[in-house]
């Protein structure tokens, strides 16, 4: 601020600042009374980049997120349960789509943000990057996974940006199917043999801390919540939406009569929420780092899926050319 | 050089009787692919019985920054709404 203060000391600001700077007042008015942001509305630069990379990010989740269920999808129990979780993950793929359209409109093309994927240099959600070893995890993934994308997610509906609210809004509606096959796989496990229910026990000893770190560093470690929440990208804080996640959760797990993986865990009377034990950072941390279970797997998953459909997008291209042609020499022919 | 396929723009007519709606957006690499991916992508629960796909490149849109200039001249024209009319209670079927 000082250096800036005598920058301009004595000067006039110059015509295009001032004009960005009013830009930036009416801007602000306009998130601060409600209104939404459309693709060709001024906005600032900081926005337009802080939704293409939140936007674009959980695409990349969308899409790195089909791989671990869709590990299991020969060998799901029944028929029901495999064309359920074929829906599932094909609900992925198209939220996945909903997503990187609604980034396109903030002036980012589509292979771009794939080449941010497909390179590593783009995040996604690092709970993918944990393996899926049973049936239960993909009930434990359904119920707690997508419990807290919910979570996460039924803010992002009312975000200033208009194209992102929309899609977020038709992913919420089938997300909430997502989270109850989820349960239902887990209660049938809890209802099931001996082995069943360790299997699902199992399961939520190994999802339970992942989920919770699901939304992100604690409020005072996130470096992009405050900033987020003036601009009505973000309304609740990180803390806020993990504190709702549990308050919910330990309840639904009482049910299915399994254990919370937490030996602190415990209900407050005072503020009627339960507290949980310290989570384990460094964890987390390596997993976004590329520590995890499963990081390299997944960016070869998706690479080679990429490149092993590289001729179908080509011959596809081709196709419609050639149809353009013909279309084009026909049109001569007659005219 | 961009190669993705052209974006096409998406809208759904939900019943028979309504209109379509802009839903969203997509890449395709021609028209009939673009139908086949937005049946996939827009409607896997029952959500149309009619798709209109549209080059993306194609719609002409105002520009937000003439939005006062195209509408502010109806916002003083309330005299074009019923309820500009005061009519006495008694009188019915008006």
């Amino acid at each position: 601020m000082y250096t800036q203060a005598l920058d301009t000391h004595g000067k006039e600001p110059l015509p295009e600042e001032a004009a960005r700077e009013a830009h930036a007042l009416r801007f602000q008015a306009r998130v601060d009374a409600d209104e939404k942001i459309e693709p060709k509305d001024w906005m600032p630069e900081a926005y337009r980049q802080t939704l293409i990379r939140q936007i674009s990010q959980h695409a990349h989740s969308e899409i790195v997120g089909m791989l671990p269920e869709g590990n299991w999808i020969t060998r799901a129990p029944s028929l029901r349960r495999k064309a359920v979780l074929m829906a599932k993950v094909q609900d992925e793929g198209g939220h996945g789509m909903y997503l990187y359209s609604a980034a396109e409109t903030l002036g980012v093309s589509r292979e771009e943000l794939l080449e941010q994927l497909l390179s590593g240099a783009a995040k996604y959600s690092s709970i993918f990057n944990y393996p899926t070893l049973t049936w239960a995890d993909v009930g434990a993934i359904g119920w707690l996974v997508d419990g807290a994308a919910i979570m996460n997610q039924i803010p992002i509906c009312r975000c200033s940006y208009g194209p992102y609210a929309r899609a977020m809004v038709r992913i919420c509606k089938e997300e909430s199917f997502h989270q109850r096959q989820g349960f239902e796989i887990m209660l049938t496990l809890a209802r099931g043999s001996a082995a069943q229910r360790a299997m699902a026990q199992d399961a939520l000893n190994r999802w339970w801390w992942p989920s919770i770190m699901m939304f992100g560093p604690s409020d005072a470690d996130s470096k992009h919540t405050a900033q987020s929440m003036r601009w009505k990208i973000k309304r609740f804080s990180n803390d806020e939406l993990r504190q709702k996640f549990i308050d919910i959760t330990v309840p639904q797990a009482d049910f299915l009569g399994l254990t919370i993986p937490d030996p602190e865990l415990a209900f407050d009377e005072a503020t009627q929420h339960y507290r949980i034990g310290a989570i384990d950072w460094s964890e987390f941390n390596a997993v976004l780092r590329g520590q995890g279970p499963c990081n390299r797997e997944r960016l070869e998953a998706r690479r080679r899926a990429h490149e092993e459909g590289r001729w179908v997008r080509e011959a596809a291209a081709a196709h419609a050319e050639k149809e353009r042609l013909r279309e084009a020499a026909a049109l001569k022919e007659s005219a | 050089m961009n190669s993705d396929w052209p974006l096409f723009e998406v809208f759904v007519r939900s019943r028979a009787g309504l209109e379509h709606k802009h839903v969203g957006s997509l890449h395709a690499a021609d028209a009939r692919m673009a139908i086949e991916h937005a049946r996939d992508v827009y409607t896997r629960r029952q959500e149309g019985v009619s798709l209109w796909v549209v080059l993306s490149s194609q719609i002409i849109a105002s520009d937000p920054q003439e939005a006062d200039a195209l509408f502010e001249p109806a916002r003083d024209k309330v005299y074009r709404h019923p309820t500009f009319y005061a009519i006495p209670d008694e009188v019915k079927n008006l």
